[in-house]
């Protein structure tokens, strides 16, 4: 996971924040003045200042918010001035929107406030839905409004441009104050609470805030997007009673504290109504002690009752909001705060420290204990010496204990922990200014530390007050911390005037007190430092779940880990030992290494997809048999045993035949089929199902390792490796050999091997230098490690090292369907020919909300069913398209031709795996590529661009091979959003924009892009560059190749057709051409999704010749960058000879150009 | 001086060369060939003659087949021991190969356990392990550990993966450093002139004093004979995977390398040989 922030306040109004990768709380330093409160997210905090104002933090990131303002220039064709801004009466504005209805001149436009800047002045944009238009951008039309061409026609009497201009929000990582332009100013502010970005499909960005101002008002911002991160207006919502705290959850839930002690919660929450629309009353937890405190996550909610008893809501979930029920929770708590996942932390009530809750899962919402984060605060050390010399100072000059009643006016030490009265249950600026006043005039409040005690010292302490004519002999270092001690008992106990009973008294009244605390002290050392200080903390951007590795607590626990007890290494009955057991092997095997080593064999029951017609899953008894070959190396055989006509029968598959071992998990069976050359060319293998997943994946782990054994594989994929993903996002790595791009006889791809590396990625690609990059199903960027295994090579295969959690996230989608009748209208009774009234896109399959299971049991559901607006096509406001009948084109709203309607439901689920992968924080992308670079190459710094899921341009710094995740993105401008983008070896760029066409650039930043058309009628989708070559594929599953590029004409001259039924292409170091085709024809049977191969490409024919089909179907995605070696000579085939560095390959292939027998 | 982890390796590479022959009773259709194997010192029989069973099994008519199980000189061999044990106990001392009988009939049910697929091996390895780690850690790092960790150490054993078993095993041999050593040291002492199948008691690590308890401090309380006296000729041989640890070797030392996969330190003792 990446690292997040947990903020938190304390009582003077600082702001700190706590790095779940750290152990320190950091102070945020620009605040310029005291912080009440803060609620987090992601990607912003916000917070209410002591000016009762809210202030806004935006989380600098590597891609900036910056939003595109447009106006349109419009113009008319008269005869005497030809094309001129005299526009008609009846005409639009000579400056407008894309409407016309909005007069926007170029000067109207104004920065929202003094937190956004512009990037640059006004432009013409000179790209006309994906076609670059004449020099000034002009598009013409008959009249206002019509359809515009970019050519000038002869009855073209109307013109327009659009004029850009983009504005970037500056004011990042800085507390910047909200403007507010209402007329109407809300009251000051005292509770804030952010949420709500996961109530709609919107990109990261929405949001919801809700405030509670002084007077008990609430009120709903709107308008938070990601492009307007402030907001545009506060809207009061009505309420039953006066409220004191509100909390929003990242989806639906939003629940508030009244003053009368009951709760309220908000329902009819949705997207089209991010503010609800009416409130439900829920009581108190407890009838007669009032609520104070609200906090709600996802689907959880948490109380704080006015005795600090911590409360948990039952069964609270999106459709029920108010819950069931209250279950008393151990702990007491002043406020409660619910983040990410739904962890949970909390600010005790007895020792003001921040706690967290341990052990929240998704099954087990309530947690299991509350733990004390023991971290300690930037700059605490120097603040805590400069105490005690201060304390020592005081010590030494003073003469009777008497005198030390005055020491608590010592700025340094403004009452740490106050008796428990007198922290008020809710922060309120006038708590804070009561802690000011205590600050002694003049001195600088820098100095106001938090309470330097050491509470191991303080008994100590208290000996050095009572024996104060001792004092002058402590030295400052060992009497400091305990002295400042001191002061605090005597501030408590000012009346009582005896410094012991003092010590005593403080004992019992506040946790601070050496006695009562001492364990504690021993698990956080420290703890004292920091302790009781904490008065408002917010988890909403902080994201931690129950397996995280938290360095936040002090653990004790202190195992052995290393195997060797400090051996005495030269002890004699070790000596005797280490003899005895060579003596053992001499005598016992070194005679007998001949013998056979036993022979492993694994047996077990399975089914197997049979091989003739009709084709079902018969019982089979499965064995692998593994032996020593004569070198020594290991292998097997494969048994399949079955009947036939009450005949035994059996298949067999030699190990060192098989090429992949594929997992095809479904819901209903635990499958995996295994194919060998001979199978991947019938595009039949041989299927198999285990009863169990766990069984399949001791199977898989096992024939997997075996294959290895017996090819010699061993360890992590090589820099040359080719990664491919499947459609189930399954990854897998091939080795190539020298042969594989050789001419004219490559190695067939149908005898590739193929091993799997755990994880789940729908995108992979790599370079030659070991730099392999991952993009999962929610976009998650992930970098290679290293390692390999993982996933269920749990243990076997599987390195130890440099495996890490992976998680992904992807929709399982639904369909409503309905028909029209003229009785009831829309219903979901369709005519007996119809479709199920709930199923999959293709209407065949019954698919209900409830009868739909994940994918495969390795994934688990983590929303409800919602909705899915984001459909193509369009949608009406509750998700419908309509359409004349089932199946044809829908469209977003009905007209009258239309007899039925459907609406996509879709559920998100996860997956947990592990794999030798990394997460690349915290920028979703769509597409990533890496410079191919030749095989020795030396480079430091190794370019990779990617594109974000919005469509940015990215481009990542300070990747090398020994950092390949780099450090951070540098954001490169477009005018409009990117899809594809590939990077090739002479550093030129190509990119397919989402209009469909081609931008290239040089790799130097200061390039533009040059916009290059696309193939006539087709939109492009995916690019990718060789050498020297340039690859397209388009929507309608073209393979296009860019004819004429030169060193002096890098964007070449037009596009050549090369293949349909193309789904995927890469273009390697060698201009080498792999690609993902559909509809390949096996001799069994069809397939799609597989990977093939280009043959007969070379320099002076880069288009090659044929396809050479290899694994598939079902692969998604195939990256072939890393294969940079060169392949060897024809004339001398031995591998053992150098590769032709000198001799230029280009001469050598010449000769062999018309030779080329491989037909197909 | 070589790695303590060379030890675990020796340890677990420990391989007895063996011929197996076929029982003259059986009923064959042709004269059966011996059979010879390298024996892995830490598995056990039934999980690795498999080829075995196959080689004799060609020459046998189905119907005279029935669940086979193994002697040496006259004592059925107990699978659930594992095989460097059968063997140390049995016969260290003779001649190598290490030849055994093999029978299909007759199964001496008083004798052995019944073994009728790996997995009763497996719930064997697994509770012996369980065991182990509670007199170890009062279970506490087994039961925190995972299904598939369980299997890992499973399959290591099976599939004769060293590095895979230790880098879950390892966790298994750890202990709180101010300890000095497990709760209790899991131990069996094997010997072949009792009915009693193995001696396994309670013991620690450390004595009440603090000083480490030593191989000879184990015997002293758990079989006192086995300890020559003063000047007394040595009557028993003490033997852990076919070697003699010296009495004065630190018993959390041989827990911790000397232990079979099983994490149980099988000691054997056997009457010293008259030549």
């Amino acid at each position: 996971m990446p690292v997040s922030l947990l903020w938190a306040v304390d009582v003077y109004g600082r702001v700190y924040s706590l790095s779940t990768a750290g152990q320190q709380w950091e102070q945020c330093r620009d605040a310029q003045m005291e912080i009440k409160r803060v609620t987090a997210v992601q990607q912003c905090c916000w917070g209410i200042a002591c000016d009762n104002s809210i202030y806004l933090n935006v989380h600098a990131s590597d891609l900036p918010v910056r939003y595109q303002e447009e106006t349109y220039e419009n113009q008319r064709w008269n005869p005497v001035d030809g094309f001129s801004d005299r526009l008609l009466p009846s005409d639009r504005w000579q400056w407008s929107d894309i409407t016309g209805l909005q007069h926007q001149p170029l000067d109207s436009f104004q920065l929202p406030s003094s937190s956004w800047e512009w990037e640059g002045d006004w432009y013409v944009d000179e790209n006309f839905e994906g076609e670059p238009t004449e020099k000034e951008g002009w598009t013409y039309a008959i009249d206002f409004p019509a359809n515009y061409t970019k050519d000038k026609r002869w009855n073209s009497c109307v013109r327009r441009r659009r004029w850009l201009r983009y504005r970037r929000y500056k004011a990042m990582d800085t507390w910047a104050k909200i403007p507010s332009q209402q007329t109407t100013l809300p009251d000051p502010f005292s509770d804030i609470s952010c949420g709500g970005w996961e109530i709609s499909e919107e990109p990261r960005g929405r949001l919801s805030l809700w405030a509670v101002s002084l007077q008990g008002k609430v009120w709903f911002r709107d308008g938070i997007y990601h492009h307007n991160p402030e907001g545009s207006l506060w809207e009061e919502v009505p309420l039953p009673g006066e409220v004191v705290q509100i909390s929003c959850g990242p989806g639906d839930l939003v629940w508030a504290v009244l003053w009368e002690g009951q709760l309220i919660v908000r329902e009819g929450i949705s997207r089209d109504c991010p503010k609800g629309t009416s409130w439900a009353v829920v009581e108190s937890p407890s009838p007669d002690v009032g609520a104070t405190h609200v906090a709600v996550g996802v689907s959880v909610v948490w109380a704080v009752t006015k005795d600090s008893k911590v409360w948990f809501r039952r069964g609270v979930n999106s459709h029920n909001p108010c819950g069931s029920g209250w279950i008393s929770m151990v702990g007491e708590m002043i406020m409660i705060n619910v983040g990410l996942n739904d962890q949970v932390w909390g600010i005790s009530s007895e020792d003001r420290g921040v706690y967290f809750r341990q052990g929240v899962t998704s099954s087990e919402l309530s947690g299991k204990t509350w733990k004390a984060i023991s971290v300690p605060r930037d700059g605490d050390r120097s603040h805590s010496s400069k105490g005690s010399a201060d304390g020592a100072s005081c010590l030494v000059t003073s003469a009777s204990p008497e005198s030390f009643v005055d020491a608590p006016s010592d700025p340094s030490d403004p009452a740490p922990d106050p008796p428990k009265p007198r922290i008020p249950k809710v922060t309120s600026d006038s708590f804070i200014s009561e802690l000011v006043s205590d600050r002694e005039p003049g001195k600088p409040s820098k100095e106001v530390a938090p309470p330097a005690v050491v509470e191991e010292e303080s008994t100590a302490g208290e000996g050095g007050v009572r024996s104060s004519s001792a004092g002058g002999v402590l030295s400052p270092s060992q009497s400091g911390a305990p002295l400042e001690w001191s002061n605090v008992d005597l501030e408590e106990a000012q009346g009582q005037q005896v410094p012991a009973g003092a010590v005593q008294d403080s004992t019992d009244t506040c946790s601070l007190s050496s006695v009562a605390t001492y364990t504690l002290a021993m698990e956080d050392p420290y703890g004292a430092d920091e302790h009781p200080l904490w008065a408002w903390v917010s988890g909403g951007g902080c994201n931690v779940d129950s397996h995280y590795q938290l360095n936040w607590f002090n653990c004790s626990l202190n195992m052995s880990c290393d195997l060797s007890v400090t051996p005495a290494q030269t002890a004699a009955w070790r000596k005797q030992i280490f003899e005895q057991l060579s003596e053992r092997t001499k005598r016992e095997m070194d005679n007998f290494r001949h013998y056979e080593q036993s022979v492993w064999v694994k047996k077990g029951t399975m089914q197997w997809w049979r091989d003739w017609k009709p084709h079902k899953w018969i019982d089979v008894h499965f064995a692998l048999e593994q032996f020593s070959g004569p070198e020594g190396n290991k292998d097997g055989i494969l048994f399949i045993y079955y009947n036939f006509y009450e005949e035994k029968k059996y298949l067999h598959a030699f190990i060192n035949e098989v090429t992949i071992l594929v997992p095809v998990l479904n819901d209903s069976k635990h499958t995996f089929a295994i194919y060998t050359p001979e199978r991947t060319k019938q595009r039949w293998p041989i299927r198999l199902a285990a009863a169990t997943e766990l069984e399949m994946h001791d199977w898989l782990a096992l024939l997997s390792v075996s294959c290895c054994d017996s090819r010699g594989i061993h360890g992590p994929p090589s820099k040359q490796a080719i990664w491919s993903t499947t459609c189930k996002g399954d990854i897998f790595v091939s080795e190539p050999s020298p042969a594989l791009e050789a001419m004219p006889y490559p190695t067939p791809s149908d005898q590739m091997f193929w091993r799997q590396v755990g994880g789940h990625l729908r995108v992979v690609e790599c370079n030659s230098v070991g730099i392999v990059w991952g993009i999962g199903y929610d976009h998650i960027a992930w970098a290679y490690t290293g390692g390999y295994g993982g996933g269920f090579f749990q243990g076997l295969a599987s390195s130890t090292d440099n495996i890490y959690t992976q998680t992904d996230v992807k929709s399982v989608y639904i369909y409503e369907n309905q028909r029209w009748n003229p009785v009831t209208g829309y219903t979901n009774r369709g005519l007996p020919t119809d479709r199920y009234m709930w199923s999959d896109a293709s209407g065949l399959h019954e698919c209900t909300k409830t009868n739909t299971k994940p994918p495969s049991p390795q994934w688990t559901w983590v929303s409800d069913w919602v909705i899915d607006y984001s459909v193509s096509g369009g949608t009406d406001r509750e998700g419908w398209q309509y359409a004349a009948d089932f199946p044809a084109s829908y469209h977003g709203h009905k007209t009258m031709k239309d007899f039925v309607r459907r609406r996509r439901w879709a559920r998100k689920c996860k997956l947990t795996t592990t794999g030798p992968w990394q997460e690349i924080p915290p920028i979703p992308l769509s597409d990533v590529t890496i410079l191919p670079c030749a095989a020795q190459s030396s480079m430091e710094v190794v370019p990779l661009w990617a594109i974000s899921n919005k469509g940015d341009v990215l481009c990542r710094l300070g990747v090398t091979a020994l950092t390949p995740a780099g450090s951070s993105w540098l954001h490169v401008g477009t005018d409009q959003p990117f899809k594809s983008i590939s990077i090739g070896a002479a550093r030129q760029v190509w990119a397919i924009a989402r209009d469909g066409s081609a931008f290239y650039r040089g790799s130097n930043p200061g390039y533009c892009w040059y916009h290059i058309p696309s193939p006539s009628k087709q939109k492009l989708k995916q690019v990718s560059v060789g050498r020297t070559s340039v690859y397209t594929v388009d929507e309608n599953g073209n393979l296009w190749y860019r004819q004429g590029v030169a060193p002096s004409y890098p964007q070449g001259s037009s596009w050549e057709h090369i293949s349909n039924n193309v789904r995927k292409v890469s273009v390697g170091p060698l201009d080498q051409v792999w690609i993902i085709a559909d509809k390949v024809q096996g001799s069994h049977s069809l397939s799609c999704g597989t990977v093939c191969h280009r043959l007969g490409v070379q320099p002076m024919e880069p288009k090659g010749q044929s396809w050479d089909y290899g694994i598939g179907g079902g692969w998604d995605h195939i990256t072939v960058r890393g294969n940079s070696m060169e392949p060897p000579r024809i004339r001398l085939p031995s591998l053992t000879d150098p590769l032709p560095a000198l001799q230029s390959p280009i001469s050598v292939r010449n000769t062999e150009v018309n030779g080329n027998p491989v037909g197909c | 001086m070589a790695d303590d982890k060379d030890v675990l390796r020796d340890v677990w590479y420990g391989r007895i060369p063996t011929c197996f022959t076929l029982n003259q009773d059986e009923v064959t259709e042709r004269e059966a060939e011996p059979y010879y194997l390298l024996l892995p010192r830490v598995s056990y029989l039934t999980l690795v003659t498999d080829k075995v069973k196959k080689h004799f099994l060609k020459v046998m008519k189905a119907e005279d087949v029935e669940e086979m199980w193994f002697e040496y000189e006259g004592t059925p061999l107990k699978w659930h021991y594992p095989i460097g044990v059968l063997f140390d106990l049995h016969a260290s001392n003779t001649i190598l190969p290490w030849s055994i009988t093999v029978h299909f009939k007759n199964f001496p049910d008083r004798d052995l356990l019944h073994c009728p697929s790996n997995s009763v091996i497996e719930a064997h390895f697994m509770s012996s392990i369980k065991e182990a780690d509670a007199l170890k850690h009062k279970s506490q790092v087994v039961n925190d550990m995972q299904k598939k960790d369980h299997k890992q150490l499973w399959m290591g054993l099976q599939n004769d993966k060293f590095d895979q078993f230790w880098a879950m095993n390892r966790k298994l041999m750890e202990y709180p450093t101010e300890e000095g050593g497990f709760r209790y040291i899991p131990f069996r002492i094997y010997q072949t002139m009792s009915d009693r199948p193995f001696i396994q008691k309670l013991f620690r690590p450390v004595s009440p004093e603090g000083s480490a308890h030593t191989l000879g401090d184990l015997l002293k309380e758990m079989y006192p004979a086995a300890i020559p006296n003063e000047g007394e000729q040595k009557r028993y041989q003490v033997v852990i995977h076919g070697i003699e640890p010296l009495l004065e070797t630190p018993l959390q030392w041989l827990s911790e390398h000397l232990s079979h996969p099983d994490n149980f330190l099988h000691i054997c003792v056997i009457p010293t040989p008259t030549d």
